[in-house]
């Protein structure tokens, strides 16, 4: 069912306004498994080939903007670099991947950026902001999140679109909105939210205040959120793949240590923390 | 009923104009003036210099379009009138408060001034959650009303109002407070000596008396109200129609259309400058 894999990237390069791509959930879960294969030894960190291949000479700061559901994953992920490069200090700053395109697109001075969407994505690459096309490090799925004790008894989307029930989804203008939309036109349904909040964390802490009965958010929100919020599995959503480019940017301060560092992320050693995040990950090393 | 010593700030209206040169009072020496002149200017340039670059760097060419969408006439009606209704309650519980705060002494009146002045200084992201935590489906008052009547607040348009009202009652308190401390209070001695019932010297002495402080409160009040964002993202949520305002608007526009989101902090602007300068305007003749 992926006819068009191996072109994937070049391939939305060159679409002037990619869509999230619908794609069979199989194809990116059998690629999460071969990258997966190969990443089971997670010991000896600092024996990676990949991640240094010049650690003495890296130091300074690495300023990473990276799209807020990768909160959890690029705290451990800049541990990892910091005790791998001990000159090196990695500064992250996490908001909307729109929010931190438009920095990039200001001229904020940063080194990498992570979005999660190609579409955010796309305007930095054709502005040629990036040093290199965008890796795709990971992709997501949508889970519903719902409060440990479930006051709205949601059981699937279907309860998403009942007004008797008070639900947060992320707007249509943010790349989790788009996946939601894309998810609700898929099975049929039109949501009824009573909140369309500006990005997935914020709809997330609706859930964990409470406030809410249901809210769209990531997979990997679910997950990091622990106990205080439940996921209830859409099937559908294996349909609606986000998924999540990274670059070194072309005016980057510390170049060097930004490759680096995109190395980092896209090693097995990354890919693993990605993957306990939540996140599927795919060969994007190599593809 | 001892009229006691009070600071009086009246008459600045007459004085401190530029170029009203009553000698003593206004003239400064000129190397003083250059001295100041210098972080004054800073100041004003800190202020001015950024509302310049929104008006520059606004595409002008696609604010037809970008004004001509319904969602935005939403937003500004939906802002315009929480912000009216926001100003009516501020005005409805802040004139008796404001008047109890000035005429009371004592402890406990410095508390509660200072109290009411918190939300002043108070991000408004905390004040919506402090919301949250009263109000809130879970909050101290909000799960008995809910469980009671059925009722939540938050995701309505009374939350946006009330979120309004929160920010921006200080506004109003301060100033009003401010004008009653300031009015000479033996017009209403006179007029209680002269038989006046306290309704009717509160209405035909006192109101009168303060009332540039009131309007100016009211201005204020209501700019801010018309600008607030952080508690009502917070507790009131952001649904079209419903509670996305247009600060709510300009900002979910940076996400996806920056080039929307400078035409829509225009308008923004420019709304807010007409309430100022046109209520201003009103209450300086």
């Amino acid at each position: 069912m992926s006819p068009h894999d191996p072109g994937r990237r070049r391939h939305d390069r060159v679409v002037a306004a990619p869509v999230l791509a619908v794609r069979a959930a199989a194809a990116v879960a059998v690629a999460g498994l071969a990258a997966c294969a190969g990443a089971g030894d997670a010991a000896a960190p600092a024996g990676d080939p990949v991640a240094a291949p010049a650690s003495p000479e890296l130091a300074g700061t690495v300023t990473v903007l990276a799209a807020a559901s990768l909160t959890d994953a690029m705290a451990e992920l800049e541990t990892a670099f910091e005790s791998r490069h001990p000159s090196v200090d990695v500064v992250v700053s996490l908001a909307g991947s729109s929010a931190l395109a438009a920095q990039v697109l200001a001229g904020a001075p940063a080194d990498v950026l992570v979005t999660a969407s190609t579409a955010t994505m796309q305007p930095v690459v054709d502005a040629e902001l990036v040093e290199d096309l965008p890796v795709v490090l990971a992709s997501n799925t949508l889970e519903i999140a719902v409060p440990p004790d479930d006051p709205g008894a949601v059981t699937g989307l279907a309860d998403l679109a009942d007004p008797g029930r008070t639900v947060a989804l992320c707007a249509p203008e943010v790349p989790c909105g788009a996946a939601s939309a894309e998810l609700f036109a898929l099975v049929g349904l039109v949501p009824a939210p009573d909140t369309l909040e500006n990005d997935v964390r914020a709809a997330l802490t609706k859930v964990r205040l409470g406030e809410v009965d249901a809210a769209l958010v990531y997979r990997t929100d679910v997950i990091a959120a622990g106990d205080e919020v439940r996921g209830v599995p859409v099937p559908e959503a294996a349909q609606v793949v986000t998924e999540y480019p990274a670059a070194v940017l072309a005016d980057a301060p510390s170049p060097a240590a930004a490759r680096a560092f995109l190395d980092l992320l896209t090693s097995a050693d990354g890919q693993d923390v990605l993957r306990d995040g939540g996140f599927l990950v795919a060969d994007a090393a190599t593809s | 009923m001892s009229p006691r010593g009070r600071v009086v700030r009246g008459g600045r209206a007459g004085g401190g104009e530029v170029g009203g040169g009553i000698g003593g009072e206004v003239g400064a020496p000129r190397s003083a003036r250059v001295v100041a002149g210098v972080p004054a200017g800073v100041g004003v340039a800190l202020l001015v210099l950024p509302l310049l670059a929104l008006v520059v760097r606004t595409p002008w060419a696609r604010a037809p379009e970008v004004l001509a969408d319904a969602a935005v006439g939403q937003a500004l009606r939906l802002s315009l009138g929480c912000a009216a209704a926001a100003t009516g309650l501020c005005l409805l519980v802040g004139l008796p408060l404001a008047w109890l705060l000035a005429r009371a002494r004592g402890g406990a009146a410095a508390t509660v001034r200072a109290l009411v002045s918190v939300p002043l200084v108070l991000p408004p992201v905390v004040g919506g959650v402090a919301l949250l935590m009263l109000l809130g489906r879970r909050g101290l008052l909000g799960r008995p009303l809910d469980l009671a009547f059925g009722v939540t607040v938050p995701f309505t348009t009374a939350a946006v109002v009330l979120a309004q009202a929160f920010v921006a009652l200080p506004f109003l308190v301060v100033a009003v407070e401010g004008a009653l401390r300031a009015a000479d209070r033996r017009h209403e001695e006179v007029a209680a000596t002269l038989g006046a019932s306290p309704g009717v010297v509160a209405r035909r002495v006192t109101l009168p008396l303060v009332a540039p402080g009131v309007l100016s409160g009211t201005v204020l009040c209501l700019a801010r109200a018309l600008g607030e964002f952080g508690a009502t993202i917070t507790f009131a949520g952001s649904l079209p129609g419903v509670t996305r305002t247009l600060p709510l608007g300009v900002y979910l526009a940076l996400e996806s259309d920056p080039d929307a989101a400078l035409v829509l902090s225009v308008l923004l602007l420019v709304v807010s400058l007409a309430v100022l300068l046109v209520l201003r305007h009103r209450w300086l003749r």
